[in-house]
């Protein structure tokens, strides 16, 4: 296979370009798509390649055109919605909880909705509270829709290919802070499983979990904890629903402990979902409780420092490994 | 007085009234009857704890499914909110379907899933009743811009009530239709209260047609007590869409004889104000007009009315007679990709 580094944001529009050559059904639709090139230049030349009627810009009205995209594909569309952030994407839960994940089931098995909702979420530098929120875990809790949250440019083209063919609404989530960031990918064509775990990092003593950016925190953690003779296997969830607990019941099986980092709020959070399945399916293979590192049970501040308490961190990550290990030092 | 957004058009302003068929009148006679006595049926099942749930019948509001539904095409696709009875037994779903669906069995309409609030039918281009207040209205401007991205000669009609007209997803789609232009009639029926409360309590704008202008979408009131009117602007706005020229925004006027729901006494309006509209009937205008014109019999009426009495008793013995849903059904319909990992503890 050739392969060649290629930035995030090349990855998905190279999936999305993709998936509209091969699909005339798929097109994109959002704020600042089209004539702007996308908020974040994720959809760079793709007006010029598909035209104003499959490359479409909205007005800000993210409840409406989430709905049209909903109605849309119901109707034989598949469209692409991009959210310029999931913290923007609020407005338009009624149509992914109410519309989207259930006119299946409603309709008993008539209609579906073959849409991905798609764009960056999280915390992306000091842009203080209302921008720097996760929803994996709000929207994860949803029967009706599939939920990626992806961390690596490989990863994010394969499984954006494959939220676009799916015939069930997908979640999407992406990262301002990653879309600059380079990685192999092939050139020819791939796609990736959804609901699969990867593990990306072998180990023996400790397993780390993590998604979208925190990946970096985890895999950061498990040099340091190398550095102290701590072999840590670190698993990249990339589908939060469904969730692919046989990857990490594997790795429990192998290290008998486990630490989740994530950057969500705590409470019924990703790592909340995990610990409970791990101890009911793995209990007799875990030598100590497992642990998490999540942002902190507050809304995320402004100043530097205070972004910098918020965070899950490679500080943090490293001594809940030795806790659950038993480190002292 | 007709007030149009783009007033300059020749397609906004109001065509003479068509005149019509005795055969129109003997289908509508039929269906309006045939809502009315589906809906007192479903009312006294709902008594009998037969039909449970929400349920929010459409007595009172026949003319505007009769007039809608001879205006368009078979293939036009239709969505609504939850009262949706009428519209979907008008748009051709059986009774038999529509009752069982009511009952909760696996031969309804959505297979025992939706109930009264969740009607659909893809056979019949019924896109649902929909329970969330004034969340259907982008899901119809989204129809219809499929159709127009895939170059189907199909109108999007999209139904909603007059409490949902106070809803930002209206703006924002009406914003979007527009701009769009995209093939769908937009239709508020105005049954003059948001559950309990009254259209002149809810905003400074008691005209809701007008709410189109802030668009330049052509915008009309419309007579829901009368099926001729309901055609007439209908049709217009139907054609208007098909034609190109985008989306039209119609208050047809109605009123609900029942309250909001089988839990509502509707003490917030008067009798006085029900019997005026009672006194405006449209089944008995229709069959008025049948009998004047020579274009029935009272033996030709009563013969109609033992008809629609035995449709709605077949009904209630199909969904009597039809089994529940298999317990794993709960199961089935939630993802199309087969083999979804549900969590089981």
């Amino acid at each position: 296979m050739a392969v060649r580094e290629i930035r995030f944001r090349e990855a998905l529009r190279e999936a999305m370009s993709e998936e509209m050559r091969r699909d005339e059904r798929v097109f994109l639709m959002g704020e600042e798509v089209a004539e702007y090139n996308g908020a974040y230049k994720v959809s760079q030349g793709m007006l010029d390649e598909f035209g104003a009627k499959r490359v479409i810009d909205t007005p800000i009205a993210e409840l409406g055109f989430a709905g049209i995209g909903v109605g849309a594909s119901m109707n034989g569309l598949r469209p692409i919605v991009e959210f310029m952030t999931w913290n923007f994407a609020v407005l338009a839960f009624d149509q992914i909880l109410n519309s989207a994940a259930k006119m299946l089931n409603m309709s008993g098995g008539q209609f579906s909705c073959p849409i991905v909702f798609r764009g960056p979420t999280g915390a992306a530098g000091q842009l203080a509270s209302q921008h720097s929120q996760t929803f994996e875990s709000w929207l994860g809790n949803i029967p009706g829709i599939k939920v990626i949250s992806v961390s690596n440019p490989y990863d994010a083209k394969g499984l954006l290919k494959s939220a676009i063919r799916s015939e069930d609404p997908v979640c999407f989530m992406e990262s301002e802070v990653m879309y600059g960031d380079m990685g192999e990918v092939p050139e020819e064509e791939y796609l990736i499983p959804i609901g699969k775990a990867k593990v990306v990092r072998e180990g023996t003593d400790i397993t780390l979990v993590s998604f979208n950016k925190t990946m970096k925190v985890a895999l950061n953690s498990a040099d340091e904890l190398a550095k102290e003779g701590i072999s840590a296997e670190v698993i990249d969830l990339r589908t939060i629903r469904p969730l692919d607990y046989d990857t990490l019941i594997k790795s429990i099986k192998k290290t008998n402990r486990m630490v989740v980092v994530e950057e969500s709020w705590p409470f019924a959070s990703v790592s909340t979902e995990i610990t409970y399945n791990m101890q009911l399916k793995a209990f007799d293979y875990l030598d100590a409780p497992i642990r998490r590192i999540c942002g902190e049970d507050v809304p995320v501040s402004y100043a530097p420092n205070l972004v910098a308490a918020f965070m899950p961190s490679v500080e943090k990550t490293v001594r809940a490994a030795k806790d659950v290990m038993y480190v002292v030092k | 007085m007709a007030v149009t957004g783009r007033a300059k058009r020749k397609t906004t302003t109001r065509k003479k009234k068509p005149t019509f068929s005795k055969e129109t009148y003997l289908e509508w006679y039929e269906l309006m009857l045939l809502l009315r006595r589906f809906e007192e049926k479903a009312g006294q099942l709902y008594g009998q704890q037969k039909i449970r749930g929400f349920c929010h019948l459409y007595i009172g509001q026949e003319a505007v499914a009769a007039g809608l539904i001879s205006a368009i095409r078979q293939d036009d696709p239709i969505i609504t909110a939850y009262r949706d009875h009428g519209l979907a037994i008008a748009k051709g779903i059986s009774p038999n379907a529509c009752m069982a669906e009511l009952y909760g069995k696996a031969t309804g309409c959505a297979k025992g899933k939706g109930g009264s609030m969740h009607f659909f039918s893809k056979e019949h281009n019924f896109y649902g009743g929909h329970g969330i207040v004034g969340a259907q209205i982008p899901l119809g401007a989204g129809m219809a811009m499929a159709d127009k991205y895939l170059g189907k000669d199909r109108v999007s009609i999209c139904m909603f009530g007059d409490g949902a007209a106070r809803q930002g997803a209206l703006h924002e789609t009406f914003n979007m239709a527009m701009t769009w232009q995209l093939p769908v009639v937009f239709i508020c029926e105005n049954n003059m209260y948001a559950m309990g409360t009254s259209v002149e309590r809810t905003s400074n704008v008691k005209d809701i047609y007008k709410l189109g202008l802030g668009y330049e979408m052509p915008c009309f009131p419309v007579d829901g007590m009368d099926p001729e009117a309901v055609y007439a602007a209908v049709h217009q706005a139907a054609e208007h869409a098909r034609a190109g020229n985008g989306p039209t925004f119609l208050e047809i006027k109605t009123y609900r004889y029942k309250g909001h729901s089988m839990s509502d006494p509707a003490k917030y309006r008067t009798k006085e104000e029900l019997n005026a509209y009672k006194g405006n009937d449209p089944i008995v205008k229709v069959k008025g007009i049948l009998l004047d014109k020579g274009y029935a019999t009272d033996e030709d009426i009563k013969a109609i009315n033992a008809k629609v009495k035995q449709r709605v008793a077949d009904s209630i013995k199909f969904a009597e007679e039809s089994p529940w849903p298999n317990d794993d059904e709960i199961y089935k319909d939630v993802y199309v990709t087969p083999n979804y990992p549900f969590i089981k503890d």
